[in-house]
């Protein structure tokens, strides 16, 4: 189980570490579209954006459905969350970035105090 | 979660706010235990600054990070669990002024990403940090809610929490 979410946690970097697939995911939060949509915003051949969608898909990010001969995107069911249960995601990164900030301004703090009885010595 | 922590002595924890203050609007709060000159020197020198960026609760690190703090002055962020899955994340500081205010761009997006406005209020010894982040669109921040994006850094963080979560989950099961 741990192993399956580490081959996760690749798979999703590697998904977002192409620009163009980020740029595909923003597009789909506005809206589903189709793979030749997609290849026409992005100037890409439909070959290049199947891979891209692809990449999405195995990531979990992305889901598709083939429907007659076109084959819609939309966003993956990972992504779609209420807007507050996502404010309070985006709060708890920043309680626990600033738990860490208060560390170090905890220990400059303490440097400087040492610092400052060694030049008064 | 906590159990790690309780062999080290727990300052003040001050709360953390964050609400969408408008529609192109994310703003975060925080006090800091510490003077404005030394959170702003946490902010600016990078040494200091990876060591708190990254939360340790996450599995990435910030593999390198380069920051050039002066207006019109650079950064670039580059993070992941390992060399080979990084990602990097990049743009520009627009204002600096020491102790009190940063601004900086969010460039790795092909639209434009938001431009973020960190301020330092000195009260008393401790700092209130507010970190502002302005969209260029009501359907920007829609999308990046939408997406599971916070645009910037934040992007791929958001999704590691999601991972965390379901590590840690895992973790209990087994």
């Amino acid at each position: 189980m741990v192993q399956y979410s580490r081959a996760r946690l690749d798979a999703s970097f590697g998904a977002l570490s192409d620009a163009t697939r980020r740029g595909v995911l923003e597009q789909l939060g506005r809206s589903d579209a189709s793979i030749t949509d997609l290849a026409e915003k992005f100037h890409m051949t439909l070959t290049g954006m199947k891979k891209h969608v692809g990449v999405l898909e195995q990531a979990g990010l992305v889901t598709t459905e083939k429907v007659g001969r076109v084959r819609t995107c939309k966003l993956g069911p990972r992504r779609l969350e209420d807007e507050m249960a996502w404010i309070e995601r985006y709060r708890k990164l920043w309680d626990a970035r600033f738990d860490e900030l208060d560390k170090v301004v905890e220990e400059l703090k303490l440097k400087e105090k040492v610092d400052g009885r060694k030049k008064r010595e | 979660m906590d159990a790690r922590k309780e062999s080290e002595p727990t300052p003040v924890k001050n709360p953390t706010t964050a609400e969408r203050k408008s529609e192109r609007e994310l703003v975060v709060t925080r006090t800091i235990n510490g003077p404005a000159r030394i959170v702003f020197e946490a902010w600016t020198k990078p040494e200091l600054f990876k060591r708190w960026w990254i939360p340790k609760s996450f599995p990435v690190s910030l593999l390198s990070c380069e920051m050039d703090v002066r207006v019109g002055g650079t950064y670039r962020l580059l993070f992941g669990p390992d060399a080979s899955n990084s990602v990097a994340f990049h743009g520009r500081y627009i204002e600096v002024t020491p102790h009190s205010r940063l601004v900086w761009t969010n460039e790795e997006g092909d639209d434009g990403g938001p431009v973020t406005t960190a301020t330092f209020e000195e009260q008393g010894g401790k700092t209130l940090v507010v970190v502002h982040d302005l969209y260029p669109s009501k359907e920007a921040l829609d999308a990046a809610i939408a997406s599971g994006s916070t645009g910037g850094l934040s992007e791929t963080l958001e999704q590691l929490d999601e991972l965390v979560v379901t590590l840690a989950a895992s973790a209990g099961r087994s």
